[in-house]
């Protein structure tokens, strides 16, 4: 029998990151599905973005491996990183460059086919046409992060990782951007890693969570099976269970 | 999606980086003036003594014949290594580093574009000094003829070992180690003998000179000013030397990504 079995898009198999004596990450093993959208949720120093770092081998794990589409990350991480992109707010694209040559250079780092009628489709899509030849670093929070999703989106990317995509915006623009990345994710089959302290927002797009507490993953379901199992109204409270100690009790309860 | 393999070298990528920096230049005339105003005010100065002294009698005078094209020299080789950092701190005060690594943009790609715009800073930048040292002083730079282009490649292929080195001491250490980046090649203005030969320094010193490409290349320099004599000799040293030490700077670059690496200084740039 031939059987055909992809790898998932993203494992880590005791994947740990040591800083001097500190823990960032400790000993997590995760495996995320293709085509699936899961939060990454903790706290203040949980360890989220020591462990997209070492996702996108931007950080090197002290033990264990993380490997995207099969590929160990510490070994192979450029037979991937055309398949990847990445969008943060505390990330910048260069300000004196406009929207559309900052557009045009990443289109040739990812040497996509035809960057200028991909750049007009994204322009279309994230509405950017009537800013698109502005310099990026004259533009608005929101237009910023309509650009940024735009770089992230520029090699139509199977994995895209996100480090609160909708930080600071006002609910009108956050709300655009979820919707963009629901139809993304539903046309393109990606697979969305989401970092975001807005539970509405993890509620909403997240099929998965992961929690996150000093280093460990706390617990991991679907948000609305957390909900239940905790006992609790929404994920923010499921959040703040497990942020401030309570959550094992609750979780019994529930159980 | 783009399931397509990314090439291991890609001359796209390269010309990707090298119009990210070209945009830069074209839309900031700061920039583009602060890379001829140094060059100039610097061969102005040197091309006024340079004309007194020349007035004076004896070894001074003789000597005072080297000064415009020392100072040329020197502005390749300073202004090199500048170019090159400044492309690489331009990624730094962009925070612009981390959506780079994670591209499919290799590190060989990303340092040959960085040696691409510091060829094009150098020629805005220098260039035309040489032309104005020839309208004002009567000092042909082009004169050196093809001495011109030994001295030339030996002095940028160490400006960009240095060049190469500080990024990764950046890179490595964030924007605290920036200053490294502008003072480092000052060591080397007494070291390498710009404006006087190498038998000027105590003996203990001249070894550690000579370990310095630049150093054959003015002292190249000077005897084809002075004894109109070109030596092959120190140009073959300066070359062999700089293949070491660009090999060297290249191991060293990789070895401070990889420590960035460890320290997660990729996830932090700009602190």
């Amino acid at each position: 029998m031939n059987v055909n079995v992809s790898p998932p898009a993203i494992e880590a198999d005791r994947l740990t990151k040591r800083y001097g004596d500190a823990v960032a990450v400790d000993a997590i093993s995760f495996s995320i599905q293709a085509g699936s959208v899961t939060g990454l949720l903790g706290g203040n120093g949980a360890g989220k973005t020591t462990t997209i770092g070492m996702i996108m081998s931007l950080v090197a794990p002290t033990s264990g491996r993380v490997s995207v589409l099969g590929y160990d990350m510490a070994r192979d991480a450029y037979r991937v990183l055309h398949r990847m992109n990445f969008e943060s707010p505390y990330v910048d694209l260069p300000h004196r460059l406009t929207v559309r040559q900052n557009l045009s250079v990443f289109g040739r780092l990812y040497s996509v086919a035809n960057v200028p009628e991909r750049i007009e489709r994204l322009a279309a899509d994230l509405d950017l046409k009537s800013f698109i030849d502005r310099q990026s670093g004259k533009l608005s929070a929101g237009q910023k992060t309509r650009v940024a999703l735009a770089k992230a989106l520029i090699n139509e990317p199977d994995i895209l990782i996100l480090d609160e995509p909708t930080a600071s915006l006002d609910p009108d623009t956050a709300d655009w951007i979820r919707s963009h990345l629901e139809r993304y994710r539903a046309t393109n089959n990606a697979t969305i890693l989401l970092a975001s302290h807005n539970m509405g927002e993890v509620e909403r797009l997240c099929d998965r969570v992961l929690m996150m507490k000093r280093g460990k993953i706390v617990d991991d379901d679907a948000p609305e099976k957390l909900i239940a199992r905790y006992g609790r109204q929404n994920l923010e409270e499921v959040f703040l269970d497990i942020a401030r100690g309570t959550g094992a009790a609750k979780k019994e309860a529930a159980e | 999606m783009s399931a397509a393999s990314s090439p291991a070298f890609s001359f796209s990528r390269i010309f990707a980086m090298v119009m990210r920096h070209w945009y830069l230049l074209r839309s900031s005339w700061p920039r583009l003036l602060e890379l001829i105003y140094w060059p100039l005010v610097q061969m102005i100065m040197w091309g006024f003594l340079q004309s007194f002294m020349a007035k004076q009698t004896g070894a001074l005078a003789v000597a005072a014949g080297t000064f415009l094209a020392a100072v040329l020299l020197w502005d390749i080789l300073f202004r090199g290594q500048l170019g090159f950092s400044f492309s690489f701190l331009e990624e730094m005060w962009s925070r612009n580093l981390a959506n780079l690594m994670i591209s499919p943009l290799r590190p060989i790609e990303f340092v040959l574009s960085m040696i691409t715009m510091s060829l094009i800073r150098l020629i805005i930048g220098v260039v035309p000094v040489t032309f104005l040292a020839m309208f004002f002083f009567g000092f042909n730079f082009w004169g050196l003829g093809i001495a011109l282009a030994a001295f030339f490649a030996n002095l940028l292929l160490t400006s960009w070992a240095i060049g190469l080195l500080c990024a990764g001491l950046v890179l490595r250490n964030g924007l605290g180690a920036e200053g490294l980046t502008w003072s480092i090649m000052f060591l080397f203005l007494p070291l390498t003998c710009v404006y006087y030969p190498v038998a000027i320094l105590p003996a203990w010193l001249q070894p550690i000179s000579w370990a310095l490409p630049p150093t054959s290349v003015f002292e190249g320099m000077r005897a084809l000013v002075l004894e109109h004599t070109f030596r092959a000799d120190l140009m073959l040293w300066a070359f062999g030397l700089n293949v070491i030490w660009i090999s060297l700077a290249g191991w060293g670059f990789l070895k401070l990504m990889h420590s960035s690496k460890q320290i997660g200084s990729l996830m932090s740039v700009g602190e």
